[in-house]
């Protein structure tokens, strides 16, 4: 345990210096990574612990996102204070998503949610919703300055603010899923007949699945937004919800370092393959996607997990 | 010998059910295996078939069985009627029929078989556009073992064809099967609960317990048989 | 009342479209209780095929015939490589696969020919067909079109022994290789079957939605309200629930709701479906054993 714990600890270290000797952007794109391992944390424990699939996550994504931007410009609220709102707000419509869809079982869950993902971009288009939402053109947010005259340039500032939170939402998924919910949720996972037998409350602890999973991926939605500074309808369409997929896939399913591996793999990669050709970015994700489940069903974390049991018994 | 066995294994998933199963079938002959619930004779015929997994050897007509799926297997000439029957409930009567004769090509033969096994079924003839679903229990059994016979197959495997049957329609049927295997010559290995219906009919039986046979001989030697008679038949 | 009927019209043009896409939906889950998400990319990649082999100068319907037999044989291809490693996988696995397949086609679909719209010719006169005013020829052909292979397939399951085989398969496996039945490969066939009729829907809607990689998205999800409607295991469900969602669409976009929120009908009708009456109007109750 304390060899574990000492790791953490490093990582911390380095996650706290690696600003320092990046560049800008670069910052701005581990930004990013940690803003997607919150999200990816979110469909892990909707997919992974609570075997729920979902295909539409862009939407909980689009909606913390659009909360920040019309709390940031409408209503003059500040970065910080709209990320939670954002939460709430997605913890609220994912659990009230979940009460009916819960009744869906495994492909037709999946279907459900994937038609809510397509659908998305025209909701948010929609010319009634125009004055809040900005129609097609999205809303632009202003760049947060570090507070109390930090000596952190904005990029610095946002990369550690991002960083804090995510702690947070880590150490919460962490006693979540060790904890009595984490065990429930499993259990409803792999027998949930035998689940409700034994007293646990299916219905409600999906639906609350449902909701914590929206939330986290809403938080996630909030802080991109402000990292990026603008949000659109067309950045959330059916692909940001495959591309969370991916990531989880690719991650790993019911871990929770797994989150940072897949947000490693999502934020990077298409950095790499744009340089090929504009169709190569999901070629790669396709071709990975079908490498891990026919090769690697368990995901970087999974397979991390594997080679160290083999090492620890010889 | 049409078909051997030696040293038959099979089980599902980490469970073994049959652990050395050693048994020989003649051509012409039909054959009983006999034994409680739960003693690996439905597994027997699953194996045959390689509906679970199996190790040790199966020769059907000279050949080995050894690796084939389940459809190589009938295409050599095993026909299967499975326990619960495995009738197509959404199929008309008709097509259950037709679809017994799939992998065979001479059309003429074909629609001459059906003809056949209307004449040993005539209730299936009334009910031939029906959705087989809607069929009783017996006719559905009438069905299937007309649906394996449609096969024109060497060997027929039947399981517990007695079962949920009335003791009369069980006659009816055994009489049938009898007929059939004089008339057509197609080898039959029949497991049955029903003991002492069985050993009528066989010639030859096979008493198996928890995997293994305990027991052989004609089917007069295990009637004779004091244990066969106290714990099977009743008597 | 005009405006209605036209709507009413146009609706049952695309609902003929939808009603293609449908069935070759429930062909696949008949066969293997899955959902096939890349039944539109596949569709829209064989549009693409076939506009190569027009613009190589090939005659339109020679183009439609090769394009159909080549989508034959990639949906064939496609399930015996790709899906059947995952057959009784969880779905999960099975969800990934199918959606990697429709990120691979579509990327590949833009690598290959760009992201530029391109027009796609429709093989039917510019004048109005049989003196009908209400629709455009092209949707009239198209309806025709979609009627006629919807006949062809009833006719194929219902009336030859490979049809009668493939029902058998999809319903009843185990029982099917009792007599001999290759289940694997009816599996594959059926692959081969959607995949084909996936083509021949793609080929109607494209000269009306123009081509482009992501012009399937919405369609595909009109053809999961359709199946669901009917019945993700009735293919007559599937035609009716096509035509029906059709209609709606046009209908409730014209009128109700304005045509932004056009998708968001398909949306409601899925979510609505599988919540009130989730094996649709024709199809079986499933009941879950423990």
């Amino acid at each position: 345990m304390s060899k574990k714990f000492l790791l953490l600890i490093f990582l911390l270290i380095a996650a706290c210096a690696l600003p320092f000797l990046v560049s800008n952007y670069r910052t701005f794109q581990l930004t990013l990574v940690l803003v997607y391992a919150i999200a990816l944390l979110g469909l892990n424990l909707l997919t992974g612990y609570s075997g729920q699939i979902s295909l539409g996550h862009g939407a909980f994504y689009a909606l913390g996102a659009y909360c920040t931007a019309i709390l940031m410009s409408k209503a003059g609220l500040p970065y910080w204070a709209t990320v939670p709102l954002a939460g709430a707000v997605c913890l609220v419509a994912g659990f009230l998503f979940g009460l009916p869809a819960l009744r869906l079982e495994g492909l037709y869950l999946a279907l459900a949610t994937f038609a809510l993902g397509v659908s998305m971009p025209q909701l948010l288009k929609y010319h009634h919703l125009e004055q809040w939402t900005g129609g097609v053109q999205g809303i632009v947010i202003e760049k947060p300055n570090a507070p109390f005259s930090l000596p952190l340039n904005p990029d610095r500032w946002l990369y550690f603010f991002t960083l804090a939170v995510a702690i947070v939402m880590f150490v919460l998924a962490w006693n979540l899923v060790r904890g009595r919910v984490g065990r429930a949720l499993v259990a409803i996972r792999d027998q949930h007949v035998a689940a409700e037998a034994m007293g646990v409350n299916g219905a409600l602890y999906k639906s609350a699945a449902f909701g914590v999973s929206a939330m986290y991926t809403g938080v996630a939605g909030a802080l991109g937004a402000i990292a990026v500074q603008f949000v659109a309808p067309d950045s959330f369409n059916v692909f940001l919800s495959i591309t969370l997929l991916v990531g989880v896939v690719v991650g790993g399913l019911a871990s929770i370092s797994g989150a940072l591996y897949g947000a490693l793999f999502i934020q990077f990669v298409p950095n790499i393959a744009d340089e090929i050709s504009k169709a190569a970015p999901w070629a790669i994700f396709g071709v990975f996607m079908l490498g891990f489940v026919y090769l690697m069903p368990t995901g970087v974390a999974g397979a991390i997990r594997l080679l160290s049991a083999k090492r620890r018994s010889p | 010998m049409l078909l051997e066995t030696k040293n038959l294994r099979a089980g599902y998933g980490q469970t073994r059910v049959l652990h050395g199963l050693d048994f020989a079938i003649e051509k012409g002959s039909i054959t009983a295996l006999l034994g409680a619930n739960g003693a690996g004779k439905t597994t027997t015929l699953r194996a045959l078939c390689a509906m679970v997994k199996t190790q040790g050897e199966i020769r059907f007509d000279g050949a080995s069985l050894a690796g084939l799926a389940t459809e190589d297997i009938v295409r050599r000439g095993v026909a299967h009627v499975p326990d619960g029957r495995g009738t197509f409930l959404h199929l008309s009567t008709e097509e259950n029929l037709r679809l017994g004769a799939y992998t065979r090509r001479e059309r003429r033969t074909v629609e001459a078989d059906v003809e056949r096994m209307f004449g040993y079924f005539p209730r299936l003839r009334e009910r031939r556009a029906q959705q087989a679903g809607t069929l009783s229990g017996g006719e559905q059994q009438m069905l299937a073992v007309s649906r394996a016979l449609m096969l024109a197959p060497k060997l027929m495997l039947l399981d517990e064809p007695s079962f949920g049957l009335a003791p009369l329609l069980v006659r009816e049927l055994f009489a049938i099967l009898r007929e059939i295997r004089s008339r057509e010559g197609v080898s039959m290995l029949l497991v049955e609960q029903n003991a002492a219906m069985a050993l009528d009919l066989a010639d030859r039986a096979y008493l198996i317990e928890t995997g293994r046979v305990v027991l052989q001989g004609t089917s007069q030697e295990l009637k004779n048989n004091d244990s066969v008679r106290r714990s099977y038949l009743g008597y | 009342m005009d405006g209605f009927l036209y709507q009413v019209m146009a609706g049952l043009a695309t609902g003929g479209i939808y009603a293609s896409l449908a069935l070759a939906l429930v062909m696949i889950y008949q066969a293997t209780h899955l959902v096939n998400f890349a039944q539109g990319e596949m569709a829209m990649f064989s549009t693409y095929l076939a506009w190569s082999l027009l613009e190589a100068g090939m005659p339109y319907w020679a183009a439609f015939g090769l394009t159909v037999a080549i989508s034959f044989v990639l949906g064939i291809l496609i399930e015996r490589i790709v899906v059947r490693p995952v057959e009784n996988a969880p779905v999960l696995a099975v969800v990934t696969v199918f959606i990697a397949l429709l990120v691979i086609l579509n990327s590949l679909a833009g690598w290959i020919y760009t992201y530029t719209i391109k027009p796609f010719p429709s093989p039917f006169p510019k004048e109005p067909l049989f003196g009908v005013h209400f629709l455009s020829p092209h949707e009239l052909g198209a309806i025709c079109v979609t009627l006629l292979v919807l006949a062809a397939l009833y006719v194929f399951f219902r009336f030859t022994p490979l049809g009668l085989a493939m029902r058998a398969a999809a319903q009843n496996p185990a029982s099917a290789r009792l007599v001999g039945i290759r289940v694997g490969w009816m599996l594959a066939l059926g692959w081969g079957l959607a995949a084909a009729v996936g083509a021949v829907a793609g080929m109607m809607v494209a000269p009306i939605v123009y081509l482009d990689p992501n012009m399937m998205s919405g369609i595909l999800l009109y053809a999961f309200a359709a199946a669901l409607v009917g019945g993700i295991d009735s293919p007559f469900g599937a035609v009716i629930g096509g035509f029906a969602v059709g209609v709606l669409e046009n209908v409730l976009g014209a009128f109700v709701i304005g045509n932004e929120l056009k998708l968001s009908v398909a949306l409601v009708i899925i979510i609505g479906v599988l919540l009130v009456k989730p094996s649709g109007f024709f199809g079986k109750v499933h009941v879950s054993r423990v």
